[in-house]
C-alpha cells in the first residue's frame, strides 16, 4: 500500500516490507486457528463437498473436476479474511507505535498483511490442488493454463485480502473483525462454485452469475479443464483490480485516521 | 554562557481532538544527556505529548525540535534519532525475544552483519539470555518492559522516550527498571520519561515538569520543586477528641478532628522534634502515634494541581 508517502530509501523500503511480512508469517505459522484454517479447512471442505453432497449434485460433469477451482476459492476467501483479525489485533496493540516511530517504509505495516495473506493462500492452494489429485482431480492444463489459472487465483487472493485489511482497520477488535468479514465468506457458496447457477430461482441466479466470484471461478474451471471462459477472464480481473483499489484505498484511509490520536 | 544544544526542545505545543482541548500551549527544554520527567495524572496529555515527540502525532500548533530536527517536517530523520517504549508492550507476542529483536534490528537499518552481535549483547544486557528462546507472550510483565526497552535501543538512538515505563510493574519490577534506566542515563542518552509516580520522577529525573490540563504548571530539579512548598512536620495522632484538644494546647499546629491528628511544623531538626514532644510528656497527653514527614513531591503535586486523586499519591 503505497499510498503514505515515504521517503525511505528504495532498498531499505524493500528489507521493511520484507521484515514486517515475516513476521507476519511467523505469527500465523504459530497460531493454531491460522494453521487449521490453512491447511485443515480446505481439504475438509474438498471432502464434505466431493463426498457427502458431491454425489447429489449433477453438473453434468465429473463433480470432483467440477468443484475443485471453487474449493480454491472458499479455502482462499477464509484465509484472506483472517487478513482482517491480523490487521485489527496489530492495531490494537502497542507494536504499531513501534513500527511507525521508526525509519521505516509506512506502507510496510499494511501492505505486509496482504502479502503475508498471499503467500499463505498460495500455499493453501497448493494443499487443495494436491488432495485433489490424490482423489482423482485430472486437470488437462498445460504450463501456461496453470501459471494463468495461479495469477487469477493470486488477484482474488489479494482482493479479499485488501478488503479484509479495510475491514479489520474498521473493527474495533479481533472478534468483530472476524465478523466484518462473514459477508466476504457467504458469496463463494452463491456463485457458480458448487452449482451452476442455472439450477437456482431466477432471482438467485442473477445474483450468482453477475456477483465477482462466478467470472473468477469460470476462469480458473476454464483455464484447468477446458470449460468455457468468454468473458469471465476480464470481468473476474476487472472485479479483483477493483475491489483491491477500494480496499488498499480504504485501508490506508483508516489507518491514517487510526493512526491520528 | 550558552547552554548546549537542547536533545528536546518543545514551544507554545497544542493539540486538541475534537472540541477536546488535551495540550494547550507546551514550552519544555530538555538538555542533551540528561533524564527529564515529565509528571502528571491520567489524561493530563503525557502520552501525547510522547505521541508527538515521537512523530506518531502532528501538533495543531507549536514548534517541536527534536534531536535538532524540527517536526513535523523532519519526522523520517527524527525516527532516525529516537525510540519509543511505549505504555503498552510494543513487542510481538507471538515471536521469541531474540526474534522481536532481531526485527527491530532489521527495521533499523542495521547492517545484516551486525544484527547477531547486537542482539547478543542486548539479550545479556537487559538479561533476557534465559527467556530469549521462549515466546514473549509468555514473559512476566517485567520481563516484557525489558525486552521492550532492549528494542528500543537496537540502533542506539539519540533520545529515548519512555511513557509510563514501570505503570502496571510490581515494585520488584519496578526497581529493576529503575536500574536499567539509570545505567543509560549514565552512557549519555537522553532520555523523556512519562510517569504518574513522584517518587520515580524524583529517583530518576535531573529535571521534572508537571503537566496539569494541558499545560506544564512547574518545571525545575526535583529540590527546587520541593522547595515549592512547606517544609517538613511532626504529625501526632491521639485516640480521643479530649486529648487532641489539650495537646494543641500545649502545641501550635493544624488540627484535624476527623483524623484525631496535629500537625507541628518542624524542619526535622533532632533536638526540635524532642523539644515537642516533651512538652506533650510533661503535660502528660498520651499520643497513640506520631511520625516525621519530610516535603515530598506528593506534596508539590497537590499544592500545585489542587488535586487530591489519589493515583497521583502511589508509592
Amino acid at each position: 500500500m503505497t499510498l503514505l508517502a515515504h521517503p525511505t530509501p528504495l532498498r531499505f523500503a524493500a528489507r521493511d516490507h520484507a521484515a514486517v511480512t515475516g513476521r507476519n508469517l511467523r505469527r500465523m505459522l504459530r497460531s493454531p486457528d491460522a494453521l487449521l484454517m490453512g491447511l485443515a479447512l480446505p481439504v475438509l471442505l474438498l471432502v464434505l463437498f466431493v463426498y457427502v453432497f458431491g454425489g447429489a449434485i449433477d453438473t453434468g460433469t465429473d463433480y470432483l473436476n467440477y468443484v475443485v477451482p471453487g474449493i480454491v476459492l472458499l479455502s482462499a476467501s477464509f484465509g484472506a479474511a483472517q487478513t482482517a483479525v491480523a490487521v485489527a489485533s496489530d492495531m490494537h496493540r502497542g507494536i504499531v507505535d513501534r513500527f511507525r516511530s521508526m525509519p521505516i517504509a509506512r506502507s510496510a505495516v499494511l501492505t505486509a498483511h496482504v502479502v503475508a495473506s498471499l503467500v499463505r493462500n498460495l500455499a493453501s492452494t497448493v494443499v487443495v490442488f494436491v488432495v485433489a489429485a490424490l482423489m482423482g482431480f485430472r486437470p488437462d492444463a498445460h504450463l501456461v493454463e496453470w501459471v494463468a489459472a495461479t495469477g487469477v487465483i493470486a488477484l482474488f487472493v489479494l482482493a479479499v485480502s485488501a478488503v479484509s485489511a479495510a475491514l479489520g482497520m474498521l473493527a474495533g477488535n479481533d472478534e468483530a473483525a472476524s465478523g466484518f468479514t462473514f459477508l466476504l465468506l457467504f458469496l463463494p457458496y452463491v456463485s457458480s462454485a458448487f452449482v451452476p447457477p442455472e439450477t437456482m430461482p431466477g432471482w438467485l441466479r442473477g445474483f450468482a452469475e453477475h456477483q465477482p466470484v462466478t467470472p473468477v471461478i469460470e476462469t480458473v474451471r476454464g483455464l484447468l479443464t477446458g470449460t468455457g471462459i468468454g468473458s469471465s477472464a476480464i470481468v473476474a480481473i476487472g472485479w479483483c483490480a477493483a475491489f483491491t483499489a477500494i480496499g488498499h484505498v480504504a485501508a490506508t484511509a483508516l489507518f491514517r485516521q487510526r493512526t491520528a490520536r | 554562557m550558552t547552554r548546549p544544544v537542547p536533545a528536546i526542545d518543545v514551544r507554545g505545543l497544542r493539540k486538541s481532538f475534537g472540541p477536546t482541548t488535551v495540550l494547550d500551549g507546551v514550552d519544555l527544554r530538555v538538555d542533551t544527556g540528561s533524564v527529564f520527567a515529565l509528571l502528571g495524572a491520567n489524561g493530563a496529555g503525557k502520552s501525547t505529548t510522547v505521541r508527538i515527540l515521537t512523530t506518531l502525532l502532528r501538533p495543531d500548533a507549536g514548534t517541536v525540535t527534536v534531536a535538532g530536527l524540527p517536526l513535523p517536517a523532519r519526522a523520517h530523520a527524527v525516527r532516525e534519532n529516537i525510540a519509543l517504549t511505549g505504555q503498552y508492550a510494543a513487542i510481538d507476542d507471538a515471536l521469541t525475544g531474540t526474534e522481536n529483536l532481531r526485527l527491530a534490528a532489521r527495521l533499523a537499518h542495521l547492517p545484516s552483519a551486525a544484527i547477531p552481535g547486537r542482539v547478543r549483547d542486548l539479550i545479556e544486557r537487559f538479561d533476557l539470555a534465559h527467556v530469549a528462546d521462549r515466546r514473549a507472550g509468555t514473559y512476566s510483565g517485567g520481563t516484557m518492559r525489558r525486552l521492550d526497552i532492549a528494542m528500543s535501543l537496537v540502533a542506539s538512538p539519540q533520545v529515548l522516550f519512555l511513557d509510563e515505563p514501570t505503570t502496571g510493574l510490581d515494585p520488584r519490577s519496578r526497581l529493576v527498571m529503575w536500574e536499567a534506566i539509570r545505567e543509560l542515563a549514565d552512557d549519555g542518552v537522553t532520555i523523556f520519561l512519562t510517569t504518574q509516580y513522584l517518587e520515580e520522577a524524583d529517583r530518576l529525573a535531573d529535571r521534572i515538569a508537571v503537566l496539569d490540563g494541558g499545560r506544564i504548571v512547574a518545571e525545575g530539579t526535583p529540590d527546587e520543586l520541593k522547595s515549592l512548598v512547606r517544609g517538613g512536620y511532626l504529625e501526632l495522632r491521639f485516640a480521643t477528641d479530649a486529648d487532641l484538644t489539650r495537646a494543641a494546647s500545649v502545641l501550635d499546629g493544624e488540627i484535624d478532628r476527623a483524623a484525631l491528628t496535629l500537625q507541628v511544623h518542624t524542619d526535622g531538626d533532632l533536638p526540635h522534634v524532642a523539644t515537642l514532644l516533651e512538652r506533650l510528656a510533661a503535660e502528660a497527653v498520651p499520643v497513640e502515634k506520631f511520625g516525621l514527614h519530610s516535603p515530598t513531591l506528593d506534596d508539590v503535586f497537590l499544592t500545585l494541581t489542587g488535586s487530591t486523586d489519589e493515583t497521583k499519591v502511589v508509592r
